[in-house]
């Protein structure tokens, strides 16, 4: 907070004595261009990039594998059974799509809130949303059973006369995420147009040249053009904002609307968004920290950007912490049979073993991200932040499978054990997403170079 | 038979200015001059330039109001016509017209139109893609794009005269003149 004009309180990022700054020194709208768009343009492919190309591409092959097994075979080749119908397909559904929410929320939000150190990780942020989002996309296309019919979710006018059933809130997941995908999608695009101009008239290949000369849509920043472009990126911050709540909230309603134990609660909105961004900002860390690394951008992702993507991740994990604590007491203060043993299940059942570590993963270990030295290391927080990652997936996994495989009666109880085609899907998203994030920084400026350049004292308009 | 033609010459005169704060100034001295038909090039947005050139209020908010209602409306009218006029199920016991149940699509679609026409809208006002333009005749332009801001006083406007805009644009003291060809 900071005095403004008229006395008033302004919402900005105000660094205290001795934080890093948001930009390092020395820097000039020039030597930023440079450094960000020859990342890309001069840079020679290196053995690390194509090690992990090659790395995100291998397990990218065994997807495919494991979904050309799927599609021969049918989703029996899963650990899925009745009652747990909805195993790691919805898991690693709930997973993907929250980790793609940290993106939304730094180029959305903080956009909005005036923190304008998100200037230098919004990019990639919002990449790594897009990425997230295709694989979460994939896997209820693929838990379908028959994939090539994924439109009957879509309202069309069909041959056969039926339509949605707009009560069901999968339905509404349909809308929210193909909703999520398209706003993150040009949201992204946006903001890339003036950057790809930059990279047209600093490429030196033909080639490169028209490609990002067609991508640039002959961008000429003109006065005119950036009212209307600020116009209407400070609209899509403000419509994507109750978007990404929305997203999570509606994958939330998935469990909440229903009426089995562990599921039927009113705190599952809140509870997912703060958990879907803590885990966001952890992949945030976990590609940041060597982004900034190999590619020499220390100057421009500062100690100060993980530092408070740390303080978030610190926060949110209060949030989750909160909602593991309602659970539980909610669970005996409902009186209700069902809610109460489905928690000491959790406890003490046949899947205890990942819930303890959740809660060593989510609500311990993290709690040493207090300590301002843990917080200026980056290894670390790169460390923490990939524990987040697995305490989040457990959670997930906690949720769908301890209620799935206890619900009200005993006869139908049932047991579910992931096999290795679960596995090998998961770990091929992952490389996916590992995949596009290394053919992104190589293509596309990681970066957003307009956005940086107004960070510079000089980007101001100064009294003469 | 005699006509003006269509197309003066050429497109106008480029000025270019080394920081954001001596282009606006010089946008501000154009406009005072009586020039309107000009534009600021810049790397970056600059809030004072479009207000320097007179260029005060876009018309994205409203495409994206609209936009949006329009989402929002036929989201809504949508499910209503399935749930309740075409496609009437019983779920439950619920009334056909479950308007609780319809809020999340209503919401969804009301920002994916919101944000589609928006985007759409903002580059069809700002007339992108446009692969051509003048301007990019002139190679020192190419820095708009990284480090350099630049002032255009175009020959269509009425004031415009070749030698005295020429004039004027070199008093205010730009690194460097151009005629923009077409």
């Amino acid at each position: 907070m900071q005095r403004g004009p008229e006395g008033k309180t302004v919402l900005m990022d105000v660094p205290w004595p001795d934080e890093p700054p948001v930009l390092g020194p020395g820097q000039t709208f020039g030597s930023m261009t440079d450094t960000i768009a020859d990342a890309v343009l001069t840079r020679p492919i290196g053995l690390g990039w194509l090690a992990g190309l090659a790395i995100g591409m291998g397990l990218v092959a065994i997807l495919m594998a494991a979904v050309t097994y799927l599609f021969l075979i049918g989703v029996g080749i899963w650990g899925i059974n009745i009652p747990v119908g909805w195993g790691f397909a919805i898991i690693n559904f709930v997973w993907w799509i929250g980790i793609g929410h940290a993106g939304t929320l730094i180029s959305a939000i903080l956009l909005l809130l005036k923190q304008t150190w998100r200037n230098s990780i919004n990019r990639f942020a919002e990449a790594m949303t897009l990425f997230a989002v295709a694989c979460a996309g994939m896997f209820p296309l693929l838990h379908m059973g028959r994939p090539w019919l994924a439109y009957w979710m879509f309202p069309y006018p069909s041959s056969m006369g039926v339509w949605p059933q707009f009560r069901s809130p999968l339905v509404w997941d349909v809308f929210a995420v193909s909703t999520y995908a398209t706003i993150s999608a040009v949201f992204w695009y946006v903001g890339l147009v003036p950057d790809f101009a930059t990279m047209r008239e600093k490429a030196s290949h033909p080639f490169t040249k028209k490609v990002y000369g067609i991508l640039g849509l002959g961008w000429r920043g003109s006065a005119r053009h950036w009212k209307r472009y600020e116009a209407l990126y400070i609209l899509l911050a403000g419509i994507a904002t109750p978007l990404v709540l929305s997203v999570h909230t509606v994958v939330s309603f998935d469990f909440a609307i229903s009426i089995v134990p562990g599921w039927h609660t009113t705190i599952f909105p809140p509870y997912f968004v703060a958990g879907a961004i803590y885990s966001g900002f952890a992949m945030v860390l976990v590609l940041a920290i060597p982004i900034r690394h190999y590619y020499h951008l220390e100057s421009m992702i500062t100690m100060r950007h993980l530092q408070n993507a740390a303080k978030i991740m610190l926060a949110t994990g209060l949030i989750v912490a909160y909602g593991y604590f309602f659970e539980a007491f909610m669970a005996f203060y409902s009186g209700s049979t069902y809610e109460r043993f489905m928690m000491q299940n959790r406890w003490f059942g046949p899947y205890a073993v990942f819930y303890w570590t959740l809660i060593l993963f989510n609500l311990v270990i993290p709690q040493v991200l207090w300590a301002p030295k843990i917080r200026a290391n980056t290894r670390w927080l790169f460390l923490i932040s990939l524990v987040i990652l697995v305490g989040m997936w457990l959670e997930r996994f906690i949720i769908i499978i301890t209620s799935l495989s206890r619900d009200f009666l005993p006869s139908s109880w049932g047991h579910y054990v992931a096999t290795r085609w679960d596995y090998a899907i998961f770990f091929g998203t992952i490389g996916f997403f590992t995949a596009a994030i290394f053919i992104f920084i190589r293509i596309m400026p990681a970066i957003s170079i307009f956005e940086m350049r107004t960070l510079l004292p000089e980007a101001e308009v100064k009294a003469k | 038979m005699s006509h003006a033609p269509l197309s003066p010459a050429i497109y106008g005169i480029l000025a270019e200015f080394d920081s954001p704060t001596d282009l606006v100034y010089a946008a501000r001295a154009a406009y005072a001059a009586g020039y309107r038909k000009m534009d600021a090039y810049s790397p970056f947005p600059i809030e004072e330039a479009s207000e320097a050139i007179g260029f005060h209020k876009s018309r994205v908010p409203l495409i994206v109001l609209l936009g949006g209602l329009l989402g929002g409306l036929s989201g809504f009218g949508l499910q209503y016509w399935i749930n309740v006029i075409s496609y009437p199920l019983n779920i439950g016991g619920k009334p056909y017209d479950s308007w609780p149940a319809f809020i999340v699509p209503t919401f969804e679609m009301t920002i994916l139109f919101a944000g589609l026409s928006g985007v759409l809208g903002m580059f069809a006002l700002n007339g992108l893609p446009m692969p051509y333009h003048p301007l990019f005749n002139v190679d020192r332009f190419s820095a708009v794009t990284r480090d350099k801001f630049f002032l255009c006083v175009e020959a269509a406007d009425p004031k415009f005269d070749v030698v005295d805009t020429q004039r004027f644009m070199e008093s205010l003291k730009p690194l460097s003149i151009s005629e923009v060809p077409h």
